[in-house]
C-alpha cells in the first residue's frame, strides 16, 4: 500500500517552547516529520511558537507559522491554508491537546481536516485514565488496582481489596499535586482526609502502590495493515516512584528473561491495537513486581515522546520519521531501513551495546524548592552514552553530564550531613531519598561498606545494577594499588579499567596522579579506543552508517570515508538552563553550512534529545561525551582540518583552550580573543583603547576592602564572585545594610577568588547585539532591546526586534561600537555584545565572541540563517562574497521567556540576574503591542480584556506605575492594590481600592485570588531576591491559578499596550515564507 | 566464580582471548552468531545448536541466571558459548542459579570479555566456520595459537554432517499427561524443542514423540490426526532415512513442519536445500505472510534454506518469505495437506507473533 494521494496539504503541530517534560526531543521528531512529508511531496504547513527550533527553519516546511499554539490561532491558520490532514503526534502533549480541542470545537470537521497518525478516539482512550483502564480490561492486561472514595468508609472498602501501601491521589488537582502514600491502617485515615480536603471535588483515588517495582518502557510502532514492531525496550534503574524523565534509564532491558520480556511485548501489542493508534509510534510503561514478576501497565502515550527520541538514538531506528511515513499510508515493509539500506523497517532492532541515559537537573537555580525526585518531572536535560557494557556506558554517561563528574566521583563532603548525624547514617538517608545525585551516594555507601542487600532495601534499585556499580567501586581499589607507581601498570590492567568505562581523569584521581600522566601511560601501552557503528542489527548486516560510539575493543568498524575538508563541530551536551536548544540550532546550521561548502561535517554530541544527534544531519556523528579525553581521541583519529567550538555554548568553548594548547586547529575566533573577552582586566583595557564606556567597577581580593569599594561606587551594585558562570551567585544589592548581610553569607574573597563589584545601572535599557565578523567586515544580525529592565538576566528578559525605544543615534552607536569591537578582537564568526543604555549613554556589559542564545530568534525574525553564514565565514569565506542581504523587516518580533516555576514548589517567580527560563516563544505583529500580546498568548497566558487588576510595586517603581494604572483604568479595569501602592496611586488621582496583604488580616489578596476575583497581577520587588513571606504566597498563588502576571514595570507597561491592542483587533497570523 | 583465561579460535586463524566461564574444557563446533537480546537459556538448551559455538551479540549475559522452566530440552547440545560480558550474580525472581555453574554441569565451555561484534563481523563476512573454545594456560600468544590449531583440527565441518540421528530420541514416547483417547500428533524428533510439544499439548493434543527414522508404516498404525516434523541441527541433505519416511506419509496425513522439518519436507517433495553464508539466528526476523499479507516478527535459527525454484512444480505454494533476504520461510499445500515454516512459531525465545500458525494448521487440516 503506497502513500496516500487523496491528501496533499498536511498541517504539522509543534510542541511550543522548551519546558520541563517537553524539550527539544520534539524539535528532533518534528524536524524528521517535516523532512519525511516533504520527501513524499506533500505541502507542509507547520505551526510552532518556538523560534529556536530547526523545524521552524523556513526550509523545513512550505508554510512556517511561528504563532501561538492555541485553538484560535490554529483555526485561523487552518481557514487560511486549508490542509487536508493534520499530524498531531509529533508535537508532544501540546499538539495532542490542541488537536483534541480543535476536534471539540468542530474546527477540523468544518474545514474537512483529517487527523492522521492517531485519531480522536485513540488519543482519548490512551489519555483518559478511565478509558485506558477499559482498554486494559478488554485486552486482559493488569493495572494497579484502585477505587474512588469520598469518605473514610469508602476508602476502607477500597483498601480491603488492594491492601497497603496505597497511593492516595486527590481528584482534579493540577499535575498530580497532593498525592501521598499510606503505609498502614494507622496513618490511612489522616492521609485520606488530607487528600479529600485537597481535592476540589472532595474525592480521592485510592490506588495499589507499585512504588519500588521495576519500571520498563516499550517503544511500539504500528502501521495501517496492523503490523506492529517493538523498537526498543528501556529499563529504569530508578524503580517506580521516580518519573521516567528523572530516572537513569538503560536500553535494552537488562533484568528480564525472554519469557517475561515476551509477555510484556505481547501486552504492548494488544494495547496499541485496542487503543487504535493506526499509524505511528507509542510509548507504553510497565511496572514489574520484583518478587513475583507480576506485570502491570502504567500508562501509554499515543505519540512520539522523549523516550522515543531516546530509543531512536539508542537503536538507530528513526521512530518519528517512520511514524510520519506510516501516517501517510505506507506500511512498515514498504519503508527501507535507512541504515542497512537492504532490509525493511519492519523489524525489531537488535543492539549489541548498552545505552545509559542520565538526567540533568537545575535545583541550584531554584533555592527553597524541594530537590527530592518523585512522580513529577524536574530534570531540564539529559545525557546519553553508549558502551559495550553497562559499566562502560554508565561511566561515560556520568562524564557526559558536565556537572564536573569524571565518573562515580566519591563524596567526601561531610558538611552535607545534618548536624550530629554520623557519616554512615548520613549516607543511608541520602541513599533512601531519590535525588539528582543519589547514585553517587549509593556508590559512596558501597565504599563505606554498606552491603548491597541493605542498599537494595533502601533504594529498591535492582540488585543487578547495584552489583554492576559495586564492580566499578571494587575496581577503584585495584587502581589505587598503583598509586605512585604509574609506570608499572600492566597493559591488561589499564585496558580492563578503560573497558569498564573509567576516564583518564577518574583513573588519575584514584592513582593520585594527573590526567596527562594517565593519558601518557595509556598511549605508551597503546590502550586506545575503537569505534563501533550503531547499525540497528547488531552487525548482522553490513552497514556504513556514519553513526558511532567509542569502546575499548579489539577493532573499529569500518567507518564511511568522507570527502572535502574535514570539519568537526562540538555540540552543546545535555540541555540545562542557559544552554539549550538555541545552541543545538546553531550547531545544526553549521553542519548545513559545511554541507553547502562541500566539507565533510563531523558532529560530536551526547544529548539524545537534539536534532544534531540525528544521524543524517551530519556526514558523521560521534555520540560521545563532550569531555576532553573523548574529544581528543576523536580528533586524533579523524585528524580534521578544523574544529568548530563556538556554536555549542559554553561547553565546547571551555574545551577550546585545551584543544588549542594541544595544537588542534580551532576555526574562527582565536582562543586568545576569547580570553580577552573573558578576562576582566584585558577587556577593560580594550574598552579603554576603543573609548567604549563600561559601568564603573572594582575588583576586590580582600574582604576588608569590599565595603570601602562599595561605598566608593555607590549603591545599587551588582556583585559577583569570580567563579560565577551564567549568572550563578550574581546579586543586585540596593544598600549598605544588605551588602553587609550578603558578605556574611560565606562568600569567599581572596587573591584566587576576587569579588567583582559593578555599579548597577538601575534604570538602564539592556540591549543584545549579535553580529558576524570575517576579520574585515562586520554585519549586524540584530539589535535586540530587552523589555525587562537591567538586572534581569538577558536570557530571562523578553526582547524586541527591532528595538522600540532606542533612538537612531543610539542604534548607530551600538552598530559602530559592535563593529569596532569585533574587528579589534579579531572575531571570525559570531559575536554577541550586551549593552546597557542609561540616559542615552551606551555602556558595554559583556562580550561573547561566540554564538548566542538570541541567534535563532534574530534569524527567524529577519529571515537569514546567521549561524550558517557565520560557519561559512569561519571556513574562510568573506561576507562580501556571501552576499548576505540585509532584509527589511515588515514586522515587529518579540521573544518571551518561558519559566518552569510551576514544577518547583517553593520557588519564587521574581526575575533576577540568575537565568531560570527553560525556553522561549516568539510573537510577530505589525506593532510592538500586537507582537508582545502574541508572545504572551504563546507563553500560555490569556491576556485579560477587563476585570480586576491587582497592583503592588516596590517604592522605586511607584512613579512609573502611574501611567500604567491610568491606562488600565481607561481600558476598564477595576484596580485594587496594597496599602502603599494604593495610597500612592490615589494621591495621583487614580481610582483604586486597598486590599489586605496576607499578613494584614482577612480577606486578603490571596483570598481574592483564590476566589477568582483577580485577573491581572502586577507585582514587583527587588530583583533576584527570593522571598518566603506574604509576597511569595501572593506570587505563588497567582502562578498556580494561571493568572496573567508581570513582575517588572517594563513588562507591565508592555502588557497594558498589548491588552489595548488585542482589545481592538484580533491578531493576524503570518508565515515566514510570505515575507520573501 | 574466579574466571580463568580462555579463548575462542576461528578456522580463519583469528584468535580472541578472554576469560572462561561454564565448563573449564575445550570444545569445538561451527561458530554462529545469534542477535537475540533475550533468551540465552532457551538458546543454550535448543538441540538445533548441536555442535555449534554460539556467539551472542547482546552484550550482557547471565543477568537473569537460570531457572527450571526456561529450557527447551533437558540438556545443552551446543559446544561452546561466546559473550561480551558475563554476569555471575544474577537478579531475577525465578532464578535458581548462575549460568556459569549450569553450563559447567552440562559440560559446556564459555568465554567472555570477547569483542563479539568483531567476531560477528568475521562470521558475517567470511561465513559460519569451525571454531574452538578452550582454556588457556600459556601467556605466550604463539603457543596459544599452536594449541588452538591442534584443537581445531579435531573439529569436523558442519556441511555434510548428520547430527539429527545423534540428538533424536531413541524410542517413541508420549509427551506430558497424554490420555490414551486424546486426538494425537506424531512428532518426528529431529532435536525437538520442548515448546513445540507444549504448543501442541496446550491445544488439546496428545503428543507422541518418535525418533527421526521411525517407520511411516508404524505412524499409520498409530493413526494420528497429523504429523509434525520438528526442528533439529545440521545439514538436511544428509539426515538418513528421514526423507523416505516423510515421503511415505505425504498426502496420507496432514503434515506440519518446522525448521529442519521444513527442509526435510522440501527434500521429500524433491526440492533442494542449500547452506546460507551465516544463517538466520535471532528473534527479530521479519517474515511476510504472503497469503494474509501480514508481517510477522519471528524467531529463527537455521543455517540452511529451501531453494525457491523447485517448489512451484511440487504443487506447493510459498506462503512466507524473509523480508531481509527473500529466502523461503514457509510453504503450504491444500492438496497435500501440509504447512511448513522455516522459522519458529513456538518462539522460546522470541516473539509469539506466529503462534497462531499452530491454530491455522489445526483449523485447516484437522478440524
Amino acid at each position: 500500500m503506497p502513500k496516500r494521494t487523496d491528501i496533499h496539504r498536511v498541517l504539522v503541530i509543534g510542541s511550543g517552547p522548551i519546558i520541563i517534560g517537553q524539550a527539544c526531543e520534539f524539535d528532533y521528531s518534528g524536524a524528521q516529520a517535516c523532512k519525511a512529508l516533504k520527501e513524499e511531496g506533500y505541502f507542509v504547513i507547520l505551526v510552532n511558537s518556538n523560534p529556536a527550533t530547526i523545524m521552524t527553519d523556513p526550509d523545513m516546511a512550505d508554510r512556517t507559522y511561528v504563532e501561538p499554539l492555541t485553538p484560535d490561532f490554529l483555526e485561523d491558520i487552518i481557514a487560511k491554508e486549508r490542509p487536508d490532514a493534520c499530524l498531531p503526534t509529533i508535537g508532544g502533549q501540546t499538539a495532542l491537546n490542541l488537536a483534541l480541542a480543535l476536534c471539540e470545537r468542530g474546527v477540523l470537521e468544518k474545514y474537512g481536516v483529517e487527523l492522521i497518525g492517531a485519531g480522536r478516539k485513540a488519543i482519548e482512550s490512551a489519555e483518559n485514565r478511565e478509558q485506558f483502564k477499559g482498554v486494559l480490561d478488554r485486552v486482559g492486561v493488569e493495572y494497579p488496582a484502585s477505587g474512588y472514595a469520598k469518605t473514610l468508609e469508602q476508602g476502607r472498602t477500597v483498601i480491603d481489596q488492594i491492601g497497603f501501601p496505597c497511593i492516595i491521589r486527590p481528584s482534579y488537582t493540577l499535575g498530580g499535586t497532593g498525592a501521598s502514600v499510606a503505609f498502614n491502617a494507622e496513618e490511612f485515615p489522616a492521609e485520606l482526609q488530607r487528600g479529600i480536603d485537597a481535592s476540589p471535588m472532595g474525592e480521592v483515588l485510592v490506588e495499589e502502590s507499585v512504588l519500588g517495582w521495576k519500571e520498563f518502557e516499550l517503544e511500539v510502532i504500528r502501521d495501517k495493515a496492523d503490523n506492529v514492531v517493538i523498537v526498543c525496550s528501556i529499563e529504569n534503574l530508578d524503580p517506580m516512584g521516580v518519573h521516567t524523565g528523572d530516572s537513569i534509564t538503560v536500553a535494552p532491558a537488562q533484568t528480564l528473561t525472554d519469557v517475561e520480556y515476551q509477555q510484556m511485548r505481547d501486552a504492548a501489542i494488544r494495547i496499541i491495537r485496542e487503543v487504535g493508534v493506526d499509524t505511528g509510534g507509542s510509548n507504553i510503561q510497565f511496572a514489574v513486581d520484583p518478587k513475583t514478576g507480576r506485570q502491570v501497565a502504567i500508562e501509554m502515550n499515543p505519540r512520539v515522546s522523549r523516550s522515543s527520541a531516546l530509543a531512536s538514538k539508542a537503536t538507530g531506528f528513526p521512530i518519528a520519521k517512520i511514524a510520519t511515513k506510516l501516517a501517510v499510508g505506507y506500511t512498515l515493509d514498504e519503508l527501507p531501513n535507512d541504515i542497512t539500506k537492504k532490509t525493511p523497517s519492519c523489524f525489531e532492532p537488535s543492539i549489541d551495546y548498552v545505552v545509559t541515559k542520565i538526567p540533568r537537573f537545575a535545583f541550584e537555580k531554584f533555592p527553597n524548592s524541594d530537590p527530592k525526585l518523585g512522580p513529577q518531572m524536574k530534570s531540564v536535560g539529559e545525557a546519553m552514552a553508549m558502551g559495550r557494557t553497562f559499566k562502560e556506558s554508565f561511566q561515560k554517561a556520568l562524564r557526559s553530564l558536565e556537572t564536573g563528574l569524571w565518573g562515580l566521583n566519591p563524596i567526601t563532603e561531610r558538611r552535607k550531613l545534618r548536624s550530629g548525624q554520623n557519616w554512615i547514617d548520613g549516607i543511608r538517608s541520602y541513599v533512601k531519598t531519590p535525588s539528582s545525585d543519589r547514585i553517587l551516594w549509593v556508590a559512596q555507601g558501597m565504599r563505606e561498606g554498606i552491603s548491597l542487600e541493605e542498599l537494595h532495601m533502601l533504594t529498591k534499585i535492582d540488585p543487578w545494577f547495584l552489583q554492576q556499580i559495586s564492580e566499578i567501586v571494587a575496581m577503584e581499589s585495584d587502581i589505587a594499588k598503583f598509586t605512585g607507581d604509574v609506570a608499572t601498570i600492566p597493559r591488561e590492567a589499564l585496558l580492563s579499567w578503560k573497558r569498564a568505562g573509567f576516564s583518564d581523569r577518574g583513573i588519575a584521581h584514584h592513582l593520585k596522579s594527573s590526567e596527562d600522566q594517565v593519558r601518557g601511560k595509556r598511549e605508551q601501552l597503546e590502550v586506545l579506543p575503537n569505534y563501533k557503528i550503531v547499525d540497528t542489527c547488531a552487525g548482522e548486516f553490513e552497514s556504513r552508517t556514519p553513526y558511532c560510539y567509542s569502546s575499548y575493543e579489539s577493532t573499529s568498524d569500518q567507518l564511511p570515508k568522507g570527502k572535502g575538508r574535514k570539519i568537526v563541530i562540538l555540540g552543546g551536551g545535555p540541555n540545562r538552563i542557559g544552554q539549550g536548544i538555541e545552541f543545538d540550532y546553531c550547531c545544526v546550521q553549521a553542519s548545513f553550512a559545511l554541507r553547502e561548502e562541500g566539507c565533510e561535517s563531523i558532529m560530536v554530541n551526547c544529548n539524545p534529545e537534539t536534532v544534531s544527534t540525528d544521524y543524517d544531519v551530519s556526514d558523521k556523528l560521534y555520540f560521545e561525551p563532550l569531555f576532553l579525553e573523548d574529544i581528543v581521541a576523536i580528533l586524533d583519529r579523524e585528524k580534521p582540518d578544523g574544529v568548530i567550538v563556538h556554536f555549542g555554548g559554553q561547553t565546547p568553548l571551555n574545551l577550546s583552550r585545551h584543544l588549542h594548547a594541544m595544537g588542534y586547529p580551532i576555526l574562527g575566533t582565536s582562543s586568545e580573543s576569547i580570553q580577552i573577552a573573558e578576562d576582566r582586566d584585558k577587556f577593560r583595557a580594550l574598552c579603554h583603547r576603543l573609548n567604549v564606556r563600561q559601568p564603573e567597577s572594582l575588583t576586590v581580593s580582600q574582604r576588608e576592602r569590599a565595603v570601602e569599594a562599595a561605598e566608593q561606587l555607590g549603591f545599587p551594585l551588582l556583585v559577583r564572585p569570580s567563579y560565577v558562570l551564567g549568572g550563578r551567585g550574581m546579586e543586585i544589592i540596593y544598600n549598605s545594610r544588605d551588602f553587609h548581610q550578603w558578605l556574611t553569607k560565606g562568600i569567599e574573597i581572596s587573591e584566587d577568588c576576587p569579588l567583582l563589584i559593578d555599579r548597577f545601572l538601575k534604570n538602564a535599557v539592556e540591549v543584545d547585539v549579535d553580529a558576524i565578523c570575517d576579520g574585515e567586515e562586520v554585519i549586524i544580525c540584530g539589535i535586540l532591546e530587552q523589555i525587562q529592565e537591567a538586572g534581569v538576566h538577558s536570557g530571562d528578559s523578553a526582547c524586541t526586534l527591532p528595538p522600540i525605544t532606542l533612538s537612531e543615534e543610539v542604534q548607530a552607536e551600538l552598530t559602530r561600537t559592535t563593529k569596532s569591537l569585533a574587528l579589534e578582537l579579531g572575531v571570525v564568526g559570531l559575536i554577541n555584545i550586551q549593552y546597557a543604555i542609561e540616559d542615552g549613554l551606551v555602556h558595554i556589559l559583556e562580550v561573547n565572541p561566540r554564538a548566542s542564545r538570541t541567534v535563532p530568534f534574530s534569524s527567524k525574525a529577519r529571515g537569514v540563517s546567521y549561524a550558517k553564514v557565520a560557519a561559512k565565514v569561519m571556513l574562510g569565506r568573506k561576507l562580501k562574497d556571501l552576499k548576505v542581504v540585509e532584509p527589511r523587516i515588515p514586522y515587529v518580533y518579540v521573544k518571551e521567556s518561558v519559566f518552569p516555576f510551576k514544577k518547583f514548589p517553593g520557588s519564587d517567580i521574581i526575575l533576577g540576574p540568575e537565568m531560570r527560563s527553560t525556553g522561549e516563544v516568539m510573537g510577530g505583529g505589525s506593532t510592538f503591542a500586537e507582537a508582545f500580546a502574541k508572545a504572551q498568548i504563546a507563553n500560555g497566558f490569556t491576556l485579560p480584556m477587563g476585570g480586576t487588576a491587582f497592583l503592588s510595586v516596590k517604592d522605586d517603581d511607584k512613579e512609573n506605575l502611574v501611567g500604567i494604572a491610568s491606562h488600565l483604568e481607561m481600558l476598564g479595569f477595576n484596580l485594587i492594590g496594597t496599602r502603599g501602592t494604593a495610597s500612592f496611586l490615589s494621591s495621583r488621582g487614580i481610582q483604586i481600592k486597598t486590599v489586605n496583604k496576607v499578613n494584614e488580616g482577612r480577606p486578603h489578596v490571596v483570598d481574592h485570588i483564590k476566589n477568582g476575583e483577580v485577573h491581572l497581577v502586577i507585582n514587583t520587588s527587588a530583583l533576584g531576591v527570593h522571598e518566603v513571606g506574604a509576597a511569595y504566597e501572593l506570587r505563588r498563588n497567582t502562578l498556580m491559578r494561571n493568572i496573567c502576571y508581570f513582575t517588572t514595570i517594563a513588562a507591565a507597561k508592555a502588557a497594558a499596550l498589548a491588552i489595548a491592542e488585542v482589545g481592538k483587533v484580533r491578531p493576524k497570523t503570518h508565515c515566514l515564507q510570505e515575507r520573501v | 566464580m574466579s574466571p580463568w583465561t580462555a579463548a575462542l579460535y576461528l578456522e580463519n586463524g583469528q584468535l580472541f582471548v578472554g576469560k572462561g566461564f561454564g565448563a573449564k574444557t575445550a570444545r569445538g563446533g561451527e561458530a554462529v552468531f545469534n542477535t537475540g537480546m533475550t533468551g540465552y537459556q532457551e538458546i543454550y538448551t535448543d538441540p538445533s545448536y548441536y555442535q555449534q559455538v554460539v556467539v551472542l551479540t547482546g552484550s550482557e549475559v547471565g543477568n537473569t541466571g537460570v531457572n527450571a522452566d526456561d529450557i527447551e530440552s533437558t540438556s545443552a547440545f551446543l559446544s561452546g558459548v561466546v559473550v561480551r560480558e558475563y554476569n555471575d550474580i544474577p537478579s531475577n525472581w525465578r532464578s535458581t542459579g548462575t549460568l556459569s555453574s549450569y553450563l559447567d554441569r552440562l559440560g559446556v565451555p564459555g568465554v567472555f570479555d570477547i569483542d563479539t561484534r568483531e567476531v560477528t563481523r568475521v562470521l558475517r563476512d567470511d561465513g559460519a566456520q569451525r571454531s574452538i573454545v578452550f582454556p588457556v594456560s600459556s601467556t605466550d600468544r604463539e603457543s596459544i595459537l599452536k594449541e588452538a590449531k591442534d584443537l581445531i583440527a579435531t573439529v569436523v565441518s558442519m556441511e555434510g554432517l548428520d547430527l539429527v540421528s545423534r540428538v533424536s530420541c531413541q524410542k517413541p514416547h508420549l509427551y506430558g499427561d497424554t490420555s490414551a483417547s486424546a486426538p494425537r500428533f506424531v512428532v518426528y524428533d529431529y532435536g525437538v524443542k520442548t515448546n513445540i510439544l507444549r504448543s501442541l499439548r496446550t491445544r488439546g493434543f496428545g503428543v507422541q514423540v518418535v525418533p527421526y527414522n521411525f517407520p511411516y508404516q508404524e505412524v499409520m498404525k498409530i493413526n494420528p490426526q497429523a504429523v509434525l516434523l520438528s526442528n533439529g541441527p545440521g545439514d538436511p541433505s544428509v539426515v538418513p532415512d528421514a526423507v523416505g519416511m516423510i515421503q511415505g506419509l505425504l498426502g496420507k496425513k496432514p503434515i506440519f513442519a518446522i525448521c529442519m522439518g521444513h527442509q526435510l519436507l522440501a527434500r521429500a517433495l524433491g526440492c533442494t536445500t542449500y547452506k546460507l553464508k551465516f544463517g538466520h539466528h535471532g528473534i527479530n526476523h521479519p517474515v511476510k505472510d504472503c497469503i494474509q499479507n501480514k508481517i510477522l516478527i519471528t524467531s529463527q535459527n537455521h543455517g540452511f534454506a529451501v531453494k525457491e525454484d523447485d517448489l512451484a512444480s511440487r504443487e506447493v505454494k510459498v506462503s512466507h518469505k524473509s523480508l531481509n533476504d527473500g529466502c523461503v520461510e514457509g510453504y503450504s499445500s491444500e492438496k497435500l495437506q501440509l504447512l511448513s515454516v522455516q522459522f519458529h512459531p513456538e518462539a522460546r525465545p522470541g516473539p509469539s507473533d506466529a503462534a497462531n500458525i499452530f491454530d491455522h494448521f489445526v483449523k485447516g487440516f484437522i478440524r
